[in-house]
């Protein structure tokens, strides 16, 4: 956010302490400073860590888990959840890897898309018309959409061939690393997301109904309608996390990815998303998936049994909550 | 016809009934706004208040009874209509969202957008614009904040009503309704925020002030409604009535009488409380 000086100079006191603030109530300060000590701890007590082959390789594992928090974030901005993106993304890359066998992977990628859109548009619809809890609706529709892309494949897996859909593994190699183009999607849709949510007021008003729906609803905003908006992009960000997903691994597999939902969640609240809604943003959350890929990674290279891993992301997302609370009490109630 | 004979009153209703099942929230209900007034509205718990600043306000259709805007008959069918025609409506503690800033607060729900290919193609806020117009109205209305960037939840209880008021005073072109604005407040928040009031007043626009508390209301009301029983039973002025008649109205402890209500309002032969049918002569 620029500082306005002229415009925001009323009455203000000599700006002591203002730019403190600034920074301190700043979204990403906290997980950028775990990311950095995370990489600083890393590098010096390996010596396989900072290498730029590995850098690039913490960035492609983070993709499929990445974007789906992508989505997972919108969602969680309006004090909403969703269980069910993983298996959303699941099935959107079964109904592309069982097409594509066939037929034309573009088509294949498109009706994956069809199928998404529609699946986040129940979501949407449950939360925002019927006003049912998110948590209740996308458990609900996690565990119909989960039996139907087994249903549909006969719990069977799809092998990709297509280049089309395996593409985002690919990129330019500059200097010995590949940036791979699904990197670069994850980090342009994060952009893209990061713009919509701070510069438009379709952004202004996500986080208004995540605030204080009440309020939002009182200023004339259409709470459903944004509710709506946000479950249905969030969906169409799941497909791009299928895609990714199909790069990752060439496969269409109904059983993979069962965890990606809880992982999103992880993410979004390391990246410092708050889960009452109206903070946070996608820039955090892109943050706090590398946070949990380096130490998974990390934790790899110095030889320490995964488990740990496990338990420094359980301590880092307790630690992100509890500073969530603390903030939002400190305000006058 | 209109209120005061040569200045048309700006909201008037005549006659508005309301029941929900057997209950009767408003019955034959009459209201009157001038211009460049500030209206109290009183009433104990029960006697329909809120139902009646819910039909000004468009939250609630009246099942019977007319109201007009500036001498126009109109009807409001949600908030929004009611929005459309100028009148906005401040709540007792619900008005801003603690997450976002000052100005994001003033304009939410009608961001305004840049000019050229920003605006139109990549609908991008005009930020710059927006605080620039927030500083003015919070400068003009006089309220003291350190920054308009400042986010609503590092406010006061008091400073959050006064942004919530001035969000209200900027959009608002005919009427501002404040529902118990102070209800949450302690004294000297309160005291800021009916000065506020006064300078909204100032500025020309009318408002309907409902209140529970009595000493706020004599200090800056110009008229009073005070409501019972689902109706109006009397329109008093602060300076002729005291404290203690206005509570005795309110409570039904005194009967009001014809000079309870001494306007040249079209008062029916046998006095507003008497008929619960006064149909306005429009």
């Amino acid at each position: 956010m620029t500082r306005d000086v002229d415009a925001a100079a009323l009455e203000a006191p000599p700006g002591k302490g203002r730019d403190l603030r600034a920074l301190a109530s700043h979204q990403i300060a906290g997980p950028l400073a775990a990311l950095v000590i995370a990489v600083v701890v890393f590098t010096l007590s390996t010596s396989t860590f900072f290498q730029s082959e590995n850098l690039a390789l913490i960035a492609q594992q983070s993709v499929v888990v990445g974007t789906l928090a992508l989505g997972q974030t919108l969602i969680v901005l309006t004090s909403g959840i969703d269980l069910a993106n993983g298996a959303i993304m699941v099935l959107g890359s079964v109904v592309i890897g069982k097409m594509a066998v066939h037929g034309d992977p573009v088509t294949a990628a498109l009706v994956g898309l069809v199928v998404c859109v529609a699946v986040g548009a129940i979501n949407g619809a449950l939360v925002s018309f019927l006003k049912l809890p998110p948590f209740i609706v996308t458990l609900g529709v996690m565990s119909v959409v989960a039996a139907g892309a087994r249903l549909y494949t006969s719990s069977q897996s799809y092998p990709i061939t297509s280049s089309f859909l395996t593409c985002l593994n690919d990129g330019p190699t500059v200097g010995g690393v590949t940036i791979t183009y699904g990197v670069m999607l994850w980090v342009g849709l994060t952009a893209v997301l990061g713009y919509a949510l701070s510069q438009t007021s379709w952004g202004v008003r996500v986080y208004a109904v995540g605030d204080n729906q009440r309020a939002a609803e009182l200023a004339g905003i259409k709470v459903t309608r944004i509710l709506l908006s946000v479950y249905v992009v969030a969906a169409v960000i799941y497909v791009f996390a299928a895609w990714q997903a199909l790069g990752r691994t060439p496969t269409a597999d109904p059983s993979g990815y069962a965890n990606a939902n809880l992982d999103s969640i992880t993410a979004v609240v390391i990246g410092g998303t708050s889960l009452f809604g109206g903070r946070g943003g996608v820039t955090g959350t892109l943050i706090g998936a590398l946070i949990v890929t380096v130490l998974q990674n990390g934790l790899t290279q110095a030889g320490i049994d995964s488990l740990y891993q496990q338990v420094a992301t359980g301590v880092l997302v307790v630690v992100a909550v509890g500073v969530d609370h603390l903030v939002r009490r400190r305000q006058p109630r | 016809m209109t209120g005061t004979g040569s200045v048309p009153n700006v909201l008037q209703a005549r006659g508005l009934t309301k029941h929900y099942g057997h209950v009767v929230a408003m019955d034959g209900c009459d209201f009157d706004l001038r211009p460049g007034e500030i209206l109290a509205v009183i009433g104990d718990n029960g006697a329909g208040k809120s139902t009646l600043i819910k039909s000004l306000t468009g939250a609630v259709v009246p099942d019977s009874g007319t109201l007009s805007l500036d001498g126009e008959q109109v009807q409001f069918r949600s908030p929004l209509d009611a929005r459309r025609a100028g009148i906005e409506t401040v709540y007792q503690e619900l008005g801003v969202a603690p997450a976002l800033d000052i100005s994001q607060n003033l304009y939410l729900g009608r961001e305004q957008r840049r000019k050229g290919l920003l605006g139109t193609v990549f609908r991008q806020l005009d930020k710059r614009a927006m605080r620039h117009g927030s500083a003015q109205h919070m400068a003009d209305l006089g309220i003291r904040i350190q920054s308009i960037g400042q986010k609503a939840e590092t406010l006061s209880g008091g400073q959050r009503q006064a942004v919530a008021v001035a969000r209200v005073a900027a959009w608002a072109t005919r009427v501002v309704v404040m529902d118990e604005p102070t209800a949450a407040l302690g004294v000297r928040e309160t005291n800021q925020v009916l000065d506020l009031i006064v300078r909204v007043r100032e500025r020309g626009l009318p408002v309907v002030l409902i209140s529970h508390n009595m000493p706020n209301v004599f200090q800056v009301a110009d008229r009073v409604h005070i409501h019972r029983l689902g109706r109006r039973i009397a329109l008093v002025d602060p300076r002729s009535t005291s404290m203690e008649e206005a509570v005795a109205l309110m409570t039904g402890a005194r009967s009001p009488e014809p000079a309870d209500t001494p306007d040249p309002l079209p008062a029916p032969s046998t006095g507003p409380a008497a008929t619960p049918s006064t149909k306005g002569t429009q």
